[in-house]
């Protein structure tokens, strides 16, 4: 009895010690040291940091909407950016996550598709932002020419996770009939992964929507150059006003690819 | 009897209700005059668009060939600064997500307005861009790693609370019952109730964060609040092609390593 109750209360009865793993965490914690330390977080800089951030936070208050039609605009600017990249994500990422799909291609196929989503996917949208402002100038046509290479990136990795994952016997029985290649892919494919992409698609645009209010910070068009400006003009209220309509934005649109999403049943 | 066989043959069969189909057709309509408005609206120079490719290469020439000699001067240490942020970004984030998560899951707070108090938190944070969080600590705590790890921090609050809340709500209610029948304090409750249901959730989204991190953890620099981005950004402005294309290199194998190692991890422990 007394054995029962002492076996019981010894944890290391029902959790054995696990060394490899008490390691690891030995290990995570001095490098989570080590890291803090790189933060050069002092007492005095945080206590100072305190006040400023209670001044900020003061100044931010109330939200300044007196200019509203520069607000408008570049949100407006940002809807655009959002829809055409997602659009155009969408229609070059289709044909590239097929051929990047390994049970309907061959190996020398699908390499070179994954390796280009694999690069688009690397970079943070704005870093290509960057680029594509050096390349083609500011404006609206960067922003979206970045966000159309980050949505191939990603919307091109869920649709070939999808279609790799399809059941082969529809698209055999669509061979089967001597149907072209075209046809297999259109009769065959798409269908079961329709609901699906409709998912995807609409996570890219509301993911899109975020990213399409930042590019403007390196000039790539949107409501982000705006904000951008302001904040460095020490335009605190206006900066509320700013980051409160993109609050709203985005749970307007998060609500609205919701509602498309439950109509197709995504 | 006619009349019956007629409306038999008359019937005929539709997959979807008419109201299904007028909502299907609203969407679409929606989609495409979303895309027709945007198309005519956008304000891009046609010019620019034709002139694109010849720019794209133009860019990529003077990229060639990466400045492998400034990687050990001024990309290296910039570049493990980024990692620390990410990661102490991920842990603070990660700690102050969990209350929230507890407080939005419905079967773990009773109370509904906790519950919508919390989830409007989830939402703000989710909602507030790094880069915006960037630009707020680097205004109170002036510009370095430190601003850019609370920035990592407070955006990671509302994607790891919202899906820890989810996981919560998935919990089987059984051993939950058996813990509060047996009279166990609400600490016990979380800790060998909820905790083991959810743990293999929990370390793949703090692996998926940390993930995300790393990446967003590059950009921070451009706006001042340390890592990898000063450098990228200091090239940039001084037109230092070569080491723009360095810089990109470093961060592109930053990347892919860490995606290889949470594919690693995540095959170790769950």
């Amino acid at each position: 009895m007394a054995a029962t109750t002492d076996s019981l209360l010894n944890r290391s009865a029902i959790r054995p010690a696990n060394w490899p793993v008490r390691f690891a965490w030995l290990a995570f914690a001095l490098y989570f040291a080590y890291a803090l330390s790189h933060l050069e977080l002092t007492p005095a800089r945080f206590f100072a940091g305190l006040d400023y951030g209670y001044k900020f936070i003061a100044k931010l208050f109330p939200p300044d909407f007196h200019r509203w039609e520069l607000l408008l605009k570049g949100l407006k600017e940002s809807l655009e950016i959002a829809i055409l990249a997602s659009v155009l994500g969408l229609v070059i990422s289709l044909p590239v996550s097929l051929l990047a799909a390994r049970n309907l291609m061959p190996t020398w196929v699908t390499w070179p598709a994954r390796l280009l989503m694999v690069l688009c996917r690397s970079f943070h949208p704005v870093i290509i932002a960057i680029l594509f402002v050096k390349a083609v100038g500011f404006g609206a046509l960067a922003g979206i020419l970045a966000l159309t290479v980050a949505s191939l990136g990603f919307l091109g990795k869920l649709f070939t996770e999808a279609i790799e994952e399809i059941s082969l016997k529809q698209v055999e029985a669509v061979r089967a009939t001597g149907a072209p290649f075209m046809s297999v892919i259109a009769f065959g494919v798409l269908p079961q992964v329709f609901s699906r992409f409709i998912g995807f698609a609409s996570y890219e645009l509301d993911s899109n929507l975020r990213n399409s209010t930042m590019v403007g910070i390196v000039g790539a068009g949107g409501i982000g150059g705006t904000l951008f400006a302001a904040f460095q003009r020490f335009d605190y209220d206006f900066v509320c006003a700013i980051i409160l309509t993109i609050i709203a934005m985005i749970i307007v649109g998060e609500v609205l690819t919701h509602a498309a999403k439950k109509v197709f049943r995504a | 009897m006619s009349a019956a066989a007629a409306a038999v043959v008359e019937r005929e069969w539709k997959r979807y209700s008419t109201g299904e189909r007028l909502a299907r057709f609203m969407v679409y309509v929606t989609i495409v005059a979303a895309i027709v408005l945007s198309i005519r609206t956008v304000e891009v120079i046609p010019d620019f668009i034709l002139d694109a490719p010849e720019q794209i290469a133009d860019l990529l020439k003077r990229m060639w060939p990466p400045d492998f000699a400034s990687y050990p001067k001024e990309i290296h240490a910039a570049l493990l600064d980024s990692l620390h942020i990410a990661t102490v970004g991920t842990v603070f984030g990660v700690m102050m997500a969990l209350p929230f998560g507890f407080l939005a899951a419905r079967n773990v707070t009773p109370w509904p307005w906790l519950n919508w108090a919390a989830r409007l938190v989830l939402i703000a944070t989710r909602s507030v861009n790094t880069l915006v969080f960037a630009l707020f600590f680097v205004a109170v705590f002036g510009p370095g790693a430190l601003a850019g790890t609370l920035a990592i921090a407070f955006h990671s609050i509302g994607f790891v609370g919202r899906l820890f809340s989810e996981a919560l709500e998935t919990t089987s209610p059984g051993p939950i019952e058996a813990l509060r029948a047996a009279g166990a304090p609400v600490a016990s409750v979380i800790s060998f109730g909820y905790w083991p249901q959810v743990v293999p959730a929990f370390w793949s989204l703090v692996l998926f964060r940390w993930d995300i991190n790393v990446r967003e953890s590059i950009v921070l620099g451009l706006v001042g609040a340390g890592g990898v981005g000063m450098a990228l950004d200091n090239a940039l402005n001084l037109f230092q092609w070569t080491r723009v294309a360095m810089v990109l290199l470093a961060i592109l194998g930053v990347v892919i390593a860490a995606e290889v190692a949470v594919t690693y991890i995540r095959k170790k422990i769950i």
